[in-house]
């Protein structure tokens, strides 16, 4: 920001010193027409260019001048003071102003002089003896440092903290980042006074970024709408037109909304119908975004149906075995998340892509596991096989509640899955939400082309449509059995690790999705993972829909009723396999 | 419909003198409910004789399981139907007789409303749901604790048998049927209490709960009860309408064929098995003093499956056997040694089905008798 100017460096002090010496009524006095014909006379672009040469001196003169009253200034001086500076359009000002705000700036005893305090830690300052490491704010050069008793604060109060803002917002407006202009343009729209619709005014004629020229527009229109000529606060509300800003929502319907003695907030009748149709639009798209929020909450909860029923879309879609131990295989993949954890405590961000190889891994084996040693046996026999790997589920949570205690298990959300994306002031979505959604369908894609686009797939599809004629063909129907078991338990344990990042983690995790993963697999047609991925997501949407009006509770009895209802009129699901494979 | 009561009695001695193991539970049940009251009663509380009040209890509460075990038994063990949802329809009796215990409390409860229950004093309720109507009426409780059940039954099986779904299919749906009841119930607003369910229940019928007379009379009721419930379902089983059921459970589409009304004799069945463990779970509620929401949890309901499957599908009083095996099992583990349980139940599950697909019942006697009919699932 600071270039050297070494020749006007020493000038500099001299003056500041001799004007902090010869008190504060001069210094007033050589700052007042300054002050007064900033604003106009220098637009705001100019704060990111150094100060013309040969106006340097004069333009330093009177920082420092206005520096050295701040001082002695009451709280309301030192608005006035604030207001002056920043009028100087001087990069060096933002400086200071920033060290106010944060309770950096401070004054010498020894000599009166304004200083800024580099904060404690930052550089190679020896905080340990209390030293503070000064700097000048004229020239930024280092003063020297002083312990923290020969110094006093400029004390600032909350509504100085407020101005200051506004004030460095001004600065920041000329900043080439978008993100910092947009968040200054922000600040200034919190407490926006004349002074400050001037400035903005001046600077939407050069900004270049939508986002922030439209940010302003609303600003400024709302301001506008305050204005005493019906012709400029028409202008306003159709500049506001569109706009989903909750602060433009609220005062168009003060407007036109009619108090007690039939006056309306706003007088003029054309205004007032442009503002009508300001607020009708608005709602229009509001509800239009709603909508979309619906949806994409639908979408991402039925994603969650989906993750959790795809793994059995597989072992009791293809295979026609029912395993009630599929809850546990992803409790075993939330734990395994859990582990990795706690084995990389600093790579938290890695752990997630480091668990999901491993939890399939971990619950795959589980899987052929239990293949091998149980479901083998009771092929043919879904009931008793479905007793079995009830037994399954009993001992692995009971094992998980032994070895990792009964509480739920904290597991970290990486950075990079936190927060949410803004899409605009009514529509936000959280990422791991949209994570989910992502991940659901990348992970069905993957399934969908192990099945139809590997050998792997091709003889679980064998197996499963004839199992005698694969056999006589050369297919290691025991192999193939145990592989398609591990297939669908792995796919549960990747489930485990995305759910560990939406739920708790607790041996209770995999009971509570056992129901709904089997009423998926049925609603969306057996041995079609087609029917999984579409069913899991609309039963999801049809459960967000009905949220509102019912409660989460009520709007899932509602779903599984409906499911079981469905189940009645077509036992074979959305999309019934066609063909002999349908027979059994 | 004029058959004498003489052509039942026949009907009845000839059913049992095929019934070797019935004989000897009807036997041993009645050997029961005449010691335990005398062991109760009649020696002093130091003796070693003497059988605990608590005891005389779990010894009901394990008759009320096994009346559930014998009407799980009959819909899976004779006609094929897995239910994974019977304890919604023990819950539901539960319930019912629930609400008239509730009612009958009147001002005795901690706010001392003389009609509402204490929970809906505590929800701010100005007056009794309409549902509630009647409960402080003995008779209509009564008929609750049949209706409810029984309807539920009827129009869940009539929907389910009419479009075929069965199989496995029907097993999810009845679980998902449970799960929905128990969300349900855990509901605040749905006026049954919330989670905590009811308890506390002062008297029935105007006797104390408390006293050792009413619970030995609830005893014995219980015991009668299931008594009666073993020999109408052997009755049932033993007529011909028993062997067309026993023929859908073999083959299905060939009684369907022969001519018979395959979805009539599995809907009365699935009805009448409902109405059974509703009435199970009216005689559960007064001896245990309480009936929450878990009671409709689906992992309970498994575990009456697994009774049956331990004690032996299709003998009716293997049903028995299993539900009083399981249930001592759980009593004992979860006193001594409480992680055991799970592993224990768990291990039960897996080894029954691979290695006892009879039951303990099959495994000890009358092989012959099984190895005649081949269980189909």
């Amino acid at each position: 920001m600071t270039r050297p100017r070494d020749c006007t460096v020493s000038l500099i002090m001299l003056l500041a010193a001799v004007v902090s010496i010869a008190g504060v009524p001069a210094a007033v006095r050589a700052a007042e027409p300054i002050a007064a014909t900033a604003p106009a006379a220098v637009p705001p672009a100019v704060a990111d260019q150094a100060p013309p040469g040969d106006q340097a001196p004069a333009r330093d003169q009177g920082m420092a001048a206005l520096l050295a009253q701040l001082p002695e200034a009451s709280y309301a001086d030192k608005r006035t003071l604030i207001g002056h500076l920043t009028a100087l359009r001087d990069p060096r000002v933002r400086g200071v102003l920033k060290a106010m705000l944060d309770g950096n700036l401070y004054v010498r005893s020894s000599d009166g002089r304004v200083l800024i305090a580099v904060p404690p830690g930052e550089g190679q300052g020896d905080s340990t003896d209390n030293q503070l490491r000064l700097l000048d704010p004229l020239t930024a050069a280092a003063a020297g440092t002083a312990a923290a008793e020969d110094l006093s604060t400029i004390g600032v109060n909350n509504q100085l903290r407020k101005v200051l803002r506004v004030a460095l917002a001004q600065f920041d407006l000329a900043s080439p980042d978008t993100a910092v202009r947009l968040a200054a343009v922000k600040e200034m729209l919190r407490a926006l006074d004349t002074d400050g619709q001037t400035v903005l005014r001046e600077r939407i004629k050069q900004e270049t970024d939508a986002g922030v020229k439209r940010e302003i527009q609303v600003g400024l229109a709302l301001a506008d709408l305050d204005a005493p000529d019906a012709a400029t606060r028409l202008g306003a509300v159709r500049a506001l037109s569109g706009s989903l800003n909750p602060d433009v929502y609220n005062r168009l319907s003060a407007m036109v909304q009619p108090s007690s003695d039939g006056s309306y907030g706003e007088s003029d009748p054309e205004v007032r119908a442009a503002a009508k149709a300001d607020l009708h639009s608005i709602e229009r798209s509001r509800t239009f975004y709603a909508a979309i929020q619906t949806i994409l909450y639908g979408l991402s909860q039925g994603s969650v149906l989906v993750l959790a029923a795809i793994g059995l879309a597989i072992t009791f879609g293809v295979m026609g075995v029912i395993n009630m131990a599929h809850g546990e295989l992803m409790m075993l993949g939330a734990y395994t998340t859990y582990v990795v954890q706690l084995l990389m405590p600093q790579h938290i961000g890695a752990s997630i892509l480091v668990a999901i190889p491993l939890a399939f891994l971990v619950s795959g084996l589980a899987g052929i596991a239990i293949e091998r040693g149980i479901v083998r046996h009771l092929y043919g026999r879904p009931l008793e096989t479905l007793l079995a790997t009830f037994g399954v589920s009993l001992i692995l949570q009971q094992a998980v509640r032994d070895i990792f205690s009964a509480n739920n298990r904290p597991v970290e959300t990486p950075e990079w899955l936190a927060g949410s994306l803004q899409i605009n002031e009514v529509l936000a979505i959280t990422y791991n939400r949209l994570y989910i959604i992502v991940f659901t369908f990348a992970l069905f894609l993957v399934l969908l082309a192990v099945l139809k686009r590997t050998r792997l797939g091709l003889e679980v599809r064998a197996v499963s449509q004839n199992r005698a004629m694969a056999k006589a063909m050369g297919v290691r129907t025991e192999w193939v059995d145990a592989l398609t078991f591990g297939l669908g338990s792995g796919i549960a344990g990747v489930a485990g690790v995305a759910l560990s990042q939406l739920t708790n983690v607790g041996p209770n995790l995999g009971q509570s999705y056992i129901v709904d993963s089997f009423m998926v697999v049925v609603f969306g047609g057996v041995g079609n993972l087609w029917g999984t991925e579409v069913g899991g997501n609309a039963l999801g949407v049809v459960n967000k829909l009905l949220e509102p009006y019912s409660g989460a509770v009520l709007a899932k009895i509602f779903v599984l009723v409906f499911l079981i209802l469905f189940i009645q009129r077509r036992p074979r699901g959305l999309f019934p396999q066609k063909g002999r494979a349908a027979d059994g | 419909m004029t058959k004498s009561s003489a052509q039942y009695g026949s009907r009845l001695t000839a059913a049992l003198q095929a019934d070797r193991g019935g004989r000897l539970f009807l036997g041993t049940l009645i050997v029961v409910s005449a010691i335990v009251p005398l062991l109760n009663l009649l020696p002093s509380p130091a003796s070693a004789l003497h059988l605990s009040n608590y005891t005389v209890t779990l010894i009901g509460k394990y008759m009320t399981y096994a009346m559930l075990a014998i009407a799980v038994d009959l819909i899976w063990g004779y006609c094929g139907i897995l239910s994974l949802g019977h304890g919604a329809f023990f819950a539901l009796g539960g319930y019912a007789m629930g609400m008239y215990l509730m009612r009958q409390i009147g001002t005795r409860g901690v706010y001392g409303n003389p009609i509402l229950p204490d929970f809906m004093v505590f929800l701010n309720w100005k007056e009794l749901p309409w549902f509630w109507e009647g409960f402080n009426a003995f008779p209509y409780a009564l008929l609750m604790i049949v209706l409810v059940p029984g309807m539920l039954a009827l129009v869940f099986g009539f929907l389910a048998f009419r479009s075929r779904v069965s199989g496995v299919y029907l097993s999810i749906i009845t679980q998902a049927l449970t799960y929905a009841l128990m969300l349900a119930f855990f509901r605040n607003d749905m006026g049954f209490g919330g989670n905590n369910g009811f308890t506390d229940f002062k008297d029935i019928l105007g006797f104390s709960l408390q006293s050792s007379a009413t619970r030995i009379t609830l005893f014995l009721v219980t015991a009668l009860s299931l008594g009666a419930c073993y020999v109408l379902c052997r009755l049932i089983i033993a007529s011909r309408a028993g062997r067309v059921i026993q023929a859908i459970r073999d083959a299905e589409n060939r009684a369907r064929f022969i001519g018979y009304r395959v979805e009539s004799y599995k809907l009365w069945l699935f009805v009448l098995s409902a109405v059974l463990s509703g009435i199970a779970g009216a005689l559960y509620v007064p001896q245990v003093g309480i009936i929450n929401p878990s009671e409709f949890s689906p992992a309970n309901s498994i575990e009456i499956v697994i009774w049956v499957a331990i004690g032996g599908r299709g003998t009716l009083y293997g049903a028995v056997v299993g539900a009083f095996l399981v249930n001592y099992a759980k009593t004992y583990f979860t006193d001594a040694l409480p992680s055991m349980w799970l592993y224990a139940l768990g291990t039960l599950f897996v080894v029954v089905t691979l290695f006892l697909p009879r039951g303990v019942v099959g495994a000890i006697s009358g092989r012959e008798f099984f190895r005649r009919r081949a269980l189909r699932t």
